[in-house]
């Protein structure tokens, strides 16, 4: 991840620790910084901010709620005139979830992703355990799941449906 | 959406709208043909995988549209290209605009196509040199991916299935077919952008091959029927068009600035 807080005037890492701990509006035991959403954060000289976000999938609807939540959490820090600067590239991945990120995602009950190849390759015959039980003897249900993000699993031996953190 | 910068270089500003234009209405109208599926589908699974796809679809077009906007510089967002043009200036070709009729199968035959073709498209696109199209495509082409497994899972199911299965699969494939070749037309407009664009050309003998190999596996025969008349790209469209367009405009044009 790239941060900009070596090279700004003092209180950059203040504010870069309150963007990073906005909560993702779909999970919300994740943060942006978490799921690597959260790309850069900038103050210059004037103590101006600027914020760098990249979606998960093109058509993330949490992308809008994001932008609005870093604007309310800066402006509650005083920093009203916040930008918020969505790219697309380098494309999102979800290799970048953190370790922490993973922890929290599992405990939640969402398994996290498995590593992406090299090669850009998903390995999807790969087993998922079980967030619930922990169990490796799992079914995915549907690739496709209640985001762009997740796929559907159960559970063959305590029987219960989780979400799957789809690699991306 | 914030669009990146306009910077088309020595690149003719118009034709590389023209061109972003092309891309972004192939996502747009294939997105809302697909949203007809929300709480019709034969399972509620299909419900969220198509809903989901058709979203992705959507996000890349709205990224496509809004660059397009960008690039022309005459004050147009992506709601203005979505919702106030008229027929003759979408230039989306005939696959994505055709009506499934509530067949799930010619739904399916339609995304194994085009998610096909969007694959080799956008895993190419991504090396343009314009630097907005190739971040668009890179991160297009992984959300792709999913597609294709997707209707290529439903092809196989279906194909080697049952009798009835097999037989409407094929039905399917068949109806869909004609359209397929108009995916790989080349133009003066392509020509006219080397580096920038992908020439559609170039994509065909990838695209039937992936399809072919789908359909032996799934016990599907590749259908041999005549080409459809092609235009879309010159916004000459079949007639489902009008009605699709109608269904996805009339909201904004009746209330014309409204905000939600």
């Amino acid at each position: 991840m790239v941060s900009n807080v070596s090279n700004v005037s003092n209180g950059a890492s203040d504010v870069r620790a309150v963007v990073a701990a906005i909560p993702d509006p779909e999970i919300p035991v994740v943060s942006i910084e978490d799921l690597g959403i959260l790309r850069d954060v900038t103050v210059d000289g004037a103590g101006h901010v600027e914020v760098t976000i990249t979606p998960t999938y093109s058509g993330c609807p949490a992308m809008e709620a994001i932008q609005a939540d870093v604007h309310t959490a800066l402006a509650a820090e005083g920093y009203g005139d916040a930008a918020v600067r969505m790219v697309l590239s380098p494309a999102w991945s979800t290799d970048w979830i953190t370790a922490a990120g993973r922890r929290r995602l599992e405990e939640y009950g969402v398994a996290p992703p498995a590593p992406r190849a090299d090669d850009g390759a998903v390995p999807l015959t790969l087993s998922v355990r079980c967030p619930q039980c922990g169990s490796p003897e799992t079914r995915e249900l549907s690739r496709f799941g209640s985001t762009a993000c997740k796929a559907l699993w159960a559970c063959n031996c305590c029987g219960e449906p989780f979400d799957y953190f789809k690699p991306l | 959406m914030t669009a990146g910068p306009a910077t088309p270089g020595s690149t003719d500003r118009v034709d590389l709208v023209a061109y972003t234009l092309r891309l972004g209405d192939d996502t747009l109208v294939f997105s809302q043909r697909l949203g007809e599926w929300i709480a019709a589908s034969p399972q509620l699974e299909q419900d969220v995988a198509i809903g989901n796809i058709a979203l992705d679809l959507l996000g890349q077009a709205r990224a496509l549209l809004s660059y397009a906007g960008a690039v022309e510089g005459r004050g147009r967002d992506e709601d203005v290209l979505a919702y106030f043009r008229d027929e003759r200036d979408f230039t989306n070709v005939h696959l994505v605009e055709g009506a499934s009729r509530g067949d799930f199968a010619i739904t399916m035959a339609r995304l194994l196509v085009f998610a096909s073709y969007q694959h080799q498209l956008y895993g190419r696109l991504a090396g343009s040199s314009d630097e907005t199209l190739a971040a668009i495509a890179a991160k297009a082409v992984k959300e792709v991916d999913y597609h294709r497994d997707h209707a290529t899972q439903w092809v196989l199911r279906l194909g080697d299935g049952t009798q009835e299965s097999h037989r409407r699969m094929q039905a399917a494939l068949d109806a869909v077919w004609p359209d397929l070749d108009e995916l790989f037309e080349s133009d003066d407009l392509v020509r006219r952008l080397p580096g920038v664009a992908v020439d559609p050309a170039d994509l065909e003998q990838p695209v039937r091959g992936y399809l072919r190999q789908v359909l032996d596996r799934a016990t599907l025969t590749v259908p041999d029927v005549r080409p459809a008349v092609t235009g879309g790209r010159r916004g000459i469209h079949s007639e489902v068009m009008g009605f699709l367009l109608a269904e996805m405009q009339h909201l904004a044009r009746s209330h014309p600035g409204a905000q939600w």
